[in-house]
């Protein structure tokens, strides 16, 4: 059965190492849904959240692919823990004198942040999940919408950090605790 | 101590082990061969940078060492893609370093300038570019490391002509590769080695398949005491050959589509496989919903990404294989399993009165009688048989009983066409003591046989066997079996390859019927010097079986019309 599975992956931030992930993933066949790319908490190291669309055992194997990248230190299935996952979107939606005070309302409604206001436009900024913002979406669109950015999914596990060791189990289980080593 | 990146290059090379290596001069790279002179390290003049690349294969695949090949810019790297893609699926440790124009003139289109590292990266393990003569020292060693360690494979290094022609303090001690996320493979749990045992100890009908992880772990011995002590019949994957030797009673022989019968049937009818550093390729298994139905799968091999990837497995031990059998044996009992091998025997028995080995001298010459003569004159001594990609190449697996590891390279993954010649130069520049012969067909032989030119000059004493049909063969087995014998550009001219070998200052000889193959192989061997045999065999040989592809593993197409002569006849 395939679903969405979220990954988080450290790389070393090094050059060209964008590329190397996405090729392994076109190289391999699969799709990306969802790709954010940032700074994470070490120096050197930065994090990736990526979305993809596979099955379990699709996802094991593209998680022993990417271990197999030199400059990835780690990667993670967050898929099915406990996690906060987050987009950030800005969207620019037509507003005049007539709509701009029941736009803001909904914007109100869905915790999203008026943050420039032109004579016939309203950029809003809404920090949520995916499905969030696809419903601010839907509401908007009756009044027009100009532009939209967003960045994709970024996502953290709930709770304390994973420890970041080499168990002695087997190559599931290890994968399982984000282990990677290169081969 | 100051050095230029050129001399930082060949002074690692030569801290790393490297003695040889196959390269083609040209512009960007022009620093570091001005270089080469002060260091002491042999060069072989190629005649094509694809050359270069299969004799760093050959040279690694020979001796377990990496081989090295160097090349210009532009073409000069390009014509290594095939090379590298080769090395790739094969799993050979080979670092591949090309010239690059100068770091300023990256991304303007320069003359000859091209972005390898973008175009190599799906067929490398791992690239780099150097742009600084500061990180040469770091970038051989971790190439080196990455190349040679886990699931080794082909590394390149483009160096720009700045980073070879500016100077830095050498520091080898302090160069040491920096890379966080890598690691050794873990050692595998004892509840899974103890499934694992459990599951050999418990089979009836099991098989062991052995892959190329068995020679390139050098677990050879391992894997002979696993069979012998739970007497467990082995089957060997093309690239397996030599990692358990072909005249062992429990040696079935090779698997797969142009495997014989018997070894197919066995894993179609066995209760167990246990994979050896093998990756269930598609030649392997044909039909995946029907391979081994019936069969529990216990699959160890270094890479993970293997793991369920063509076959669902039971029990999957990661490792490094010779640990993982170290840690298995102890856990596996003495055993006698003499019905199944009894069995098996019969079905063998079946099919080996219809050997063409068997058949009378009809005044025809075969590829098989001259692969197996090959055979009966070498197979005692030191002999490395080096073969290209197609029909002669799987008779060579039929017909060569290979004892030695490390005594057949051919390419299996990518099957190379043009691999087995220069190939073969690698191999006897890593073991010059060591007889080496190239198997070619008159198509292969065509793609690279200007490296006879690179044998001649640098002197390699190889022998190569040209099995000579006139056709791309394989090519039209497909299509007299699949295509209604429609030989759409199959047929194939070539030229008097006597008098080419001559040419090239290099002794030629032929053989068209059977009563001469025996004197020319000994001619072949006498000769000090390459030597170019040309072998005029059956136009039109098929290789049997066959398994189709993408066909029942047990469904093969079997040789026609039972021929009823014994070894009597």
């Amino acid at each position: 059965m395939t679903t969405m599975h979220t990954l988080a992956i450290y790389v070393e931030d090094r050059p060209g190492v964008l590329n190397r992930v996405a090729s392994l993933f076109r190289r391999r066949g699969f799709n990306i849904h969802s790709l954010a790319v940032g700074h994470s908490e070490t120096a050197g190291v930065s994090r990736m959240t990526t979305v993809v669309h596979t099955d379990a055992g699709g996802a094991l194997r593209l998680r022993a692919h990417l271990n197999k990248l030199v400059h990835v230190v780690r990667v993670e299935d967050i898929t099915h823990r406990s996690s906060i996952v987050r987009d950030l979107a800005l969207i620019k939606v037509t507003a005049d004198h007539a709509t701009r005070s029941s736009l803001m309302q909904l914007a109100q409604v869905f915790d999203a942040r008026v943050v420039d206001v032109a004579a016939d436009s309203l950029v809003l900024e809404m920090t949520a999940s995916a499905s969030r913002i696809d419903a601010l979406l839907e509401v908007l669109r009756p009044y027009g919408l100009v532009e939209m950015a967003r960045t994709g999914r970024i996502a953290m596990t709930r709770g304390p950090a994973a420890e970041l060791s080499i168990p002695s189990a087997g190559f599931e289980r290890e994968a399982e605790a984000g282990v990677s080593y290169s081969v | 101590m100051t050095m230029t990146g050129a001399q930082i290059l060949w002074e690692s090379l030569v801290r790393e082990g490297v003695t040889d290596v196959f390269g083609y001069p040209g512009g960007a790279i022009l620093p570091a061969y001005d270089a080469l002179l002060e260091f002491p390290i042999r060069h072989t003049l190629v005649r094509h940078e694809q050359g270069a690349t299969h004799m760093a294969d050959g040279y690694a695949r020979a001796s377990g060492r990496v081989g090295v090949a160097i090349a210009t810019s532009g073409p000069g790297a390009t014509n290594m893609v095939t090379g590298l893609a080769t090395a790739m699926m094969d799993s050979s440790p080979i670092v591949c370093i090309t010239g690059q124009v100068g770091s300023r003139l990256i991304g303007s289109d320069a003359f000859q300038e091209i972005d390898i590292t973008g175009i190599t990266l799906p067929v490398t393990k791992h690239n780099y570019l150097v742009t600084r003569p500061d990180d040469v020292a770091s970038t051989v060693r971790e190439a080196f490391l990455i190349a040679r360690s886990g699931r080794p494979g082909p590394v390149l290094i483009d160096i720009t002509k700045d980073a070879q022609q500016g100077s830095c303090e050498f520091d080898w001690e302090g160069a040491g590769p920096s890379l966080p996320g890598w690691r050794h493979a873990p050692t595998i749990a004892e509840d899974l080695v103890a499934a694992a045992a459990a599951l050999v100890n418990g089979a009836e009908r099991p098989v062991i398949l052995a892959g190329h992880g068995v020679l390139i772990s050098g677990a050879m011995q391992e894997l002979r005491t696993l069979a012998e002590r739970a007497d467990i019949p082995v089957a060997v994957t093309l690239l397996g050959i030599g990692g358990f030797p072909a005249s062992h009673p429990l040696n079935l022989g090779m698997m797969g589509m142009h495997g014989e019968a018997w070894v197919n049937l066995a894993i179609q009818e066995a209760d167990l496989l246990v994979a050896c550093g093998m990756r269930f390729d598609d030649r392997v298994t044909g039909n995946l919903r029907t391979y081994a139905p019936h069969a529990r799968k216990i699959h160890m091999d270094i890479d993970p990404s293997e793991i369920n990837k063509n076959v669902a497995v039971d029990v999957a031990l990661v490792g490094d294989l010779q640990g993982t059998l170290e840690q298995l044996l102890p856990a596996i009992r003495r055993n006698d399993r003499r019905p199944w091998n009894a069995r098996i025997a019969a079905n063998k028995g079946d099919a080996a009165v219809r050997d063409i080995q068997f058949l009378p001298d009809d005044g025809h010459l075969y590829a098989a009688h001259v692969i197996n003569d090959l055979w009966r004159a070498t197979h005692e001594s030191d002999t490395v048989i080096v073969t290209d990609v197609g029909q002669h190449q799987m008779w060579e697996a039929q017909y060569y009983h290979h004892d030695a590891p490390r005594s057949l390279i051919t390419s299996g993954g990518l099957g190379t066409m043009g691999f087995a010649v220069p190939a073969a130069i690698g191999a006897k520049r890593a073991r010059p003591e060591a007889e080496v012969w190239a198997i070619v067909g008159d198509g292969g032989f065509q793609m690279t046989m200007c490296e006879l030119a690179t044998a001649v000059q640098d002197d390699v004493q190889i022998k190569v066997a040209i099995i000579n049909n006139g056709f791309l063969g394989m090519v039209r087995q497909w299509q007299e079996f699949f295509y209604e014998r429609r030989y759409a550009a199959t047929p194939l001219s070539g030229p008097d390859f006597v008098k080419l070998a001559e040419a090239f200052g290099i002794l030629g000889l032929g053989a068209a019927c059977r009563s001469d193959v025996q004197e020319v192989i000994a001619t072949a061997r006498r000769h000090r010097g390459p030597v170019v045999v040309d072998f005029r065999v059956e136009q039109e040989d098929t290789v049997y079986p066959m398994v189709p592809a993408g066909a029942d593993l047990h469904a093969m197409i079997r040789r026609p019309n039972p021929i009823v002569e014994t070894a009597d006849d």
